[in-house]
């Protein structure tokens, strides 16, 4: 029978969660990696048992961790990451330039058909790739060395790279997203960038047709539609037809267009799935009220998803690589808080429950729908 | 023969249980002791200072002997005491965090 395998990643280490195919009763494994911080962990298209897991403390650094037998066993593998030639500034939060340094990384995104060959998307903003199984890593200097990195600045969480998707229709096509520096897109397999931010409004930048300095948060494809994007912007959620050429809002009816992630239905590729937030000020939800917004219209028309969610004092928030679906006949949904619970929807956000309460703050949720 | 003890996390990615002894060629250091220690356990390098023999990190520090080494010279020689084995070579992570 088919199964569904979380990978969770938190403050203090990682977490398997797995279930088959009805998606009722979980098996919980970890913590991994105890006491470091797991950003991400995310399984190869080409071979399920092939993780990888980003681990780091402001102690030890940057790790990579490397599983070939779905999470029961790990290895380290290279951690790295060297910008190439003279790394050069960007900006500072004062506007004044400050050296690229590695920080950690963000985002594992292993190639759709190859499980050694993994990209990195890292703090201080840049994209790595490995194609020996993450034992070595060389940057793709084009995304940084595009001509506008001198102007990027970080984000209140770090100038990251936080986002990474491969198009699996045109082979060399992948996007990128930084915070705060915004969207870019490669049609040349990472070799050169250009920044696709046409239609993205955000206070602050004074000038409408800003090339960069967007904080985009987090893009989402289905991949049956690969030239359709949508975007949780650090306000407003956006929605590109035109694989990123332009961005037009699709905010709608939502209580807020404040956010961080966004994701798409495993087989219904207009409808959305978001977490508004409060404001930039308050990383919580509206009225103390965890609410997943649906839409099935591509954005615009959103319905809140309640059942199973608490509806009062709730005040977690849903970081931008939390959420994840299968691709179960009946799509599961997933997201995990910084309240440390993972809610589960087996029926494609209808009804919730909660799979685990009490992880350390969940930063990252990955799903794999397993044979 | 050295002995170098190091902060529980590295103990665990490293998978070592206690102290670590090492055997150190020439003239001990810190950077020889601590390019001994990489070598016998790749995955700590990058994790105790910076790749290829770089700077400490930040939140690391090393002691021996009651002493605070964290700013001595890399290529000084270490304490007797730590190259007899009489005392064990300390590699503190910073009390810091929640």
């Amino acid at each position: 029978m088919s199964g569904v395998r979380l990978l969770v990643g938190t403050r203090k280490g990682a977490f398997v969660l797995s279930s088959d195919g009805r998606r009722e009763r979980w098996d919980v494994s970890g913590p991994h990696f105890a006491g470091w911080e797991i950003y991400h962990i995310k399984g190869s298209p080409a071979d399920p048992d092939r993780l990888y897991a980003s681990q780091s403390s402001s102690w030890s650094g940057q790790v990579i961790q490397r599983s070939d037998d779905g999470g029961a066993t790990w290895e380290p593998a290279g951690n790295k990451f060297t910008y190439d030639g003279v790394p050069g500034t960007h900006q500072w939060y004062d506007g004044t330039p400050h050296p690229w340094e590695f920080e950690r990384v963000w985002h594992l995104e292993p190639s759709l058909d190859d499980p050694d060959t993994v990209y990195a998307g890292v703090e201080d903003a840049g994209l790595f790739r490995s194609a020996d199984g993450g034992q070595q890593w060389q940057e793709l200097p084009g995304l940084r060395g595009h001509g506008s990195g001198p102007s990027w600045q970080p984000g209140a969480g770090g100038m990251c790279l936080h986002t990474i998707i491969l198009d699996p229709a045109q082979p060399g096509r992948m996007f990128a997203a930084i915070s705060a520096a915004g969207t870019f897109r490669s049609d040349d397999a990472g070799q050169t960038w250009r920044p696709i931010n046409h239609g993205l409004q955000s206070e602050g930048i004074p000038d409408p047709d800003a090339e960069v300095g967007h904080c985009v948060h987090r893009i989402a494809m289905h991949p049956s539609r690969p030239a359709v994007l949508y975007m949780q912007k650090h306000w407003d959620v956006m929605r590109s037809d035109d694989a990123g050429e332009s961005w037009h809002e699709v905010s709608g009816n939502l209580p807020t267009d404040f956010g961080f992630p966004i994701d798409v239905h495993a087989h219904e590729p207009d409808t959305v799935y978001v977490v508004p937030i409060t404001s930039d000020a308050e990383h919580f939800p509206p009225e103390g009220k965890l609410r997943v917004y649906r839409s099935r219209t591509g954005g615009d028309e959103w319905e809140a998803l309640t059942r199973g969610l608490p509806q009062q004092h709730c005040y977690v928030n849903v970081l931008r690589d939390a959420m994840a679906v299968d691709s179960l006949e009946e799509c599961g949904v997933y997201f995990g808080t910084t309240g440390g619970q993972v809610y589960a929807s087996p029926d494609a956000g209808d009804n919730w429950a909660p799979i685990v309460r009490d992880l350390p703050a969940v930063l990252s949720v990955e799903a794999q729908t397993l044979p | 023969m050295i002995r170098v003890v190091l902060p529980a996390h590295l103990r665990t990615l490293a998978r070592i249980n206690g102290e670590v002894e090492l055997d150190v060629a020439g003239q001990v250091t810190q950077c020889s002791v601590l390019d001994a220690l990489e070598t016998r356990y790749p995955m700590l390098r990058g994790t105790i200072r910076d790749h290829d023999g770089g700077p400490r990190r930040a939140f690391i520090r090393f002691f021996a002997c009651e002493q605070d080494l964290s700013h001595e010279q890399p290529d000084a020689p270490l304490p007797q005491a730590v190259v007899t084995g009489a005392e064990p070579y300390l590699i503190i992570g910073a009390m810091a965090g929640g």
